[in-house]
């Protein structure tokens, strides 16, 4: 199982600062061996989804902890679906309740990361669902 | 022999006969010990050289030159620690009724946390606050919402504590104007600014402006409060969110420090006396798990501090030379996984803030790590200070750890590493430049990789996270902030612009604008003119980022 040319965008959406985790799971991808995108702070969904088509990513993962995941997670897979790119796979993390997981599953985003998670479960979600 | 050479004697036979007998037997459990930012742990550690000697130039007594011991002679003895929790959320009457509440509770100061929109200078109603109002703190959006936040709380019997930065001067202004609502002199105000914009490039995230300007700004307040808001502190220097970002307990002191070194040069740059501000600058500190780490850290701080006040910048007034400062205990430290445990980390963390001679303290609840915290969490978190305050003995007498041969060998090994770091950040060109430059976010970012990394591969433990895990169900009784309050904020901003003399806030901010463009103008006057009218936070802010511009990320990684 080679990580050759999967591509991977790691996004700050919103006005949140926090950006510890979002740089760290960035440097451990690029450390499995992926090609690793990393935004920077205070993107809107569509600066995002934008990126995320012009670098012609595989994955999106998505870092909030303020807690407005729910309103921004759920925008970025609806302008991704609206610019046809539906394919790109979505995936969260930060400080996100237990109970809005299952509607973020609903609304597209692929899984939620929550603090403590071991970068290989990460990896592993990533070669899942990576395409072949 | 000397007593000198009768010790170093003494523990060569210690190592020969007792020790090494007992470690082919029992070999220790590891090779290296290392303190929680990877500092070397020797297996112990016995009297220094020139014991007193030493005592008298590093140490001292408490209140005395270089403050190691303490600000005051006799600290907690005197008087305790202001207890603060920081707490804020949702709408300004949501905001008011919990501060109410802490306030019965017994805390002792306030301590406001604002959302994000309003940290970062947009209005509820703009486009870059979706979903973010209210969230990680209350929505202010005109002076109308800061009357309603200190509705019924005299501000001439509170210290009020403002987690603020690039819209410092703003909220500033709102504060005395709500203090001039209520016949309260600003010379009666009490309280801290945070407006510390270096960090915020390096660690916290929430700047707007470019440095040059946002310095203008800060030393702006420095000038202005000096005369007309004496009892305010005008900074608060922060090394809390450095260390949040990953930093080691050295590189937290360190950072902070140049960043002080940097607003207390442009202070002196516009002219103004070192002693005429110095004495206002306060600091604000994080405190982790490595309890004895910690303490040292504080005292290695205060004693920096003051070396750098006395001799670089020559203040004359003892005020000047004192690093008082605020502890929060560390957010990053608390786990999502067996929340309750957060209660024991916070516990030993309060320790090192009240070893270490803070000045106040917020406690973090058991629950950060999964939500904003709910009121019965609060109330531990405000507990365990209260515990520690008057049941563990640990404030009866100052500096409790002084003179520990492991804590003063922390104390100056802390000490030395920090001046290396200043030694080499003046070389760079000051802290503007080495942030610039990307250097100081490097040095975090390395450090906070490789602590992740000594958790991925179990070198280091976190109880619950991995190790001594268990299944758990999911937490109940969570705070949520009503995802309605977008319209509530934006209801109330349409209305005040209905109501207000449209006109006059026209002029204010035109009057903003220009005295903005010269850089000689101090703009205090001119956005107190501007809340006093109910222009907007985002308004004012507008005007400024047309003048000054926006600062951009330098992406380090």
């Amino acid at each position: 199982m080679s990580s050759k040319n999967v591509r991977i965008l790691i996004a700050k959406p919103g006005l949140d600062g926090h950006d510890r985790g979002a740089k760290y799971i960035a440097r451990a991808l690029k450390d499995n061996g992926y090609e690793v995108i990393y935004t920077g702070l205070r993107q809107t969904p569509e600066s995002i989804v934008q990126t995320a088509i012009q670098e012609d990513v595989d994955f999106v993962g998505l870092s909030l902890l303020s807690g407005a995941h729910n309103e921004l997670f759920p925008k970025v897979v609806e302008l991704l679906k609206q610019n046809q790119a539906e394919d790109i796979i979505v995936f969260g993390g930060g400080v996100i309740p237990e109970e809005d997981i299952p509607a973020l599953n609903q609304q597209g985003i692929k899984a939620i990361f929550t603090p403590g998670t071991p970068i290989k479960d990460v990896v592993s979600f990533i070669e899942k669902n990576r395409k072949t | 022999m000397s007593t000198q050479d009768k010790l170093e004697q003494k523990k060569k036979q210690w190592e020969q006969n007792t020790l090494n007998k007992a470690l082919s037997k029992f070999p220790e459990r590891k090779t290296e010990f290392t303190t929680g930012s990877s500092l070397p742990v020797d297996r112990i550690y016995t009297p220094p050289q020139d014991c007193q000697e030493k005592y008298v130039e590093d140490l001292s007594f408490p209140g005395e030159y270089p403050y190691t011991r303490g600000i005051q002679p006799t600290m907690y003895r005197g008087r305790l620690w202001t207890m603060r929790q920081y707490a804020g959320f949702g709408t300004a009457e949501e905001s008011n009724q919990r501060y109410k509440y802490l306030l019965e509770q017994g805390q002792t100061g306030l301590s406001v946390a604002f959302d994000l929109p309003t940290q970062i200078g947009y209005d509820s109603d703009d486009d870059h606050s979706l979903g973010e109002v209210g969230k990680v703190g209350v929505a202010i959006d005109t002076l109308e919402d800061m009357e309603i936040l200190f509705e019924g709380i005299p501000l001439q019997k509170v210290s009020t504590s403002m987690t603020i930065n690039a819209p410092a001067s703003i909220l500033l202004a709102m504060y005395m104007a709500v203090g001039d609502k209520q016949g309260v002199n600003n010379t009666q105000l009490k309280g801290t600014i945070q407006n510390d914009i270096l960090k915020e490039y390096i660690a916290r995230g929430t700047y707007i402006f470019p440095p040059e300007p946002s310095m203008r700004l800060i030393t702006n307040i420095f000038e202005f409060c000096s005369e007309h808001v004496p009892k305010f502190n005008t900074i608060s220097i922060s090394g809390y969110h450095i260390r949040e970002a990953g930093s080691t307990a050295v590189q937290e002191v360190a950072f902070t420090i140049a960043d002080g070194i940097e607003y207390v040069k442009s202070a002196i740059k516009t002219g103004l006396d070192v002693d005429s501000f110095a004495g206002r600058l306060s600091f604000f500190f994080n405190a982790h798990n490595d309890l004895l780490e910690e303490v040292a850290k504080f005292r290695a701080a205060r004693r920096i501090w003051a070396k750098v006040m006395k001799e670089k910048f020559h203040a004359q007034n003892q005020k000047s030379l004192l690093l008082r400062f605020h502890t929060q205990t560390g957010g990053s430290t608390l786990t999502a996984q067996q929340p309750d445990n957060n209660i024991v980390r916070v516990t030993i963390q309060t320790l090192a803030a009240v070893l270490g001679g803070t000045q106040s303290l917020h406690t973090n609840s058991r629950d950060e790590a999964l939500a904003l915290p709910s009121e019965q969490s609060v109330r531990i978190a405000l507990r365990t200070q209260q515990i520690v305050a008057h049941e563990s003995g640990v404030i009866n007498s100052v500096d409790p750890l002084g003179g520990s041969y492991y804590i003063e060998h922390l104390t100056d090994e802390i000490e030395r590493q920090v001046w290396e770091y200043l030694d080499h950040i003046e070389k760079i060109g000051g802290m503007v430049e080495a942030i610039n430059k990307g250097f100081i976010q490097k040095e975090i970012q390395d450090a906070a990789y490789h602590y992740q990394q000594d958790i991925e591969n179990s070198e280091r433990i976190v109880v619950g996270v991995n190790k001594f895990t268990v299944e758990e169900a999911p937490p109940k009784d969570l705070l949520k902030v009503d995802p309605q309050l977008r319209k509530i904020q934006v209801t109330k901003i349409d209305k005040i612009k209905q109501n207000r003399d449209n006109l006059q806030v026209k002029n204010n901010l035109k009057e903003l604008r220009s005295a903005a463009e010269h850089k000689s103008k101090n703009l205090m006057p001119y956005i107190l003119d501007s809340v006093r009218v109910y222009a907007t936070l985002g308004e004012i802010c507008t005007v400024l980022r047309d003048v000054f511009g926006e600062y951009q990320e330098s992406i380090v990684l």
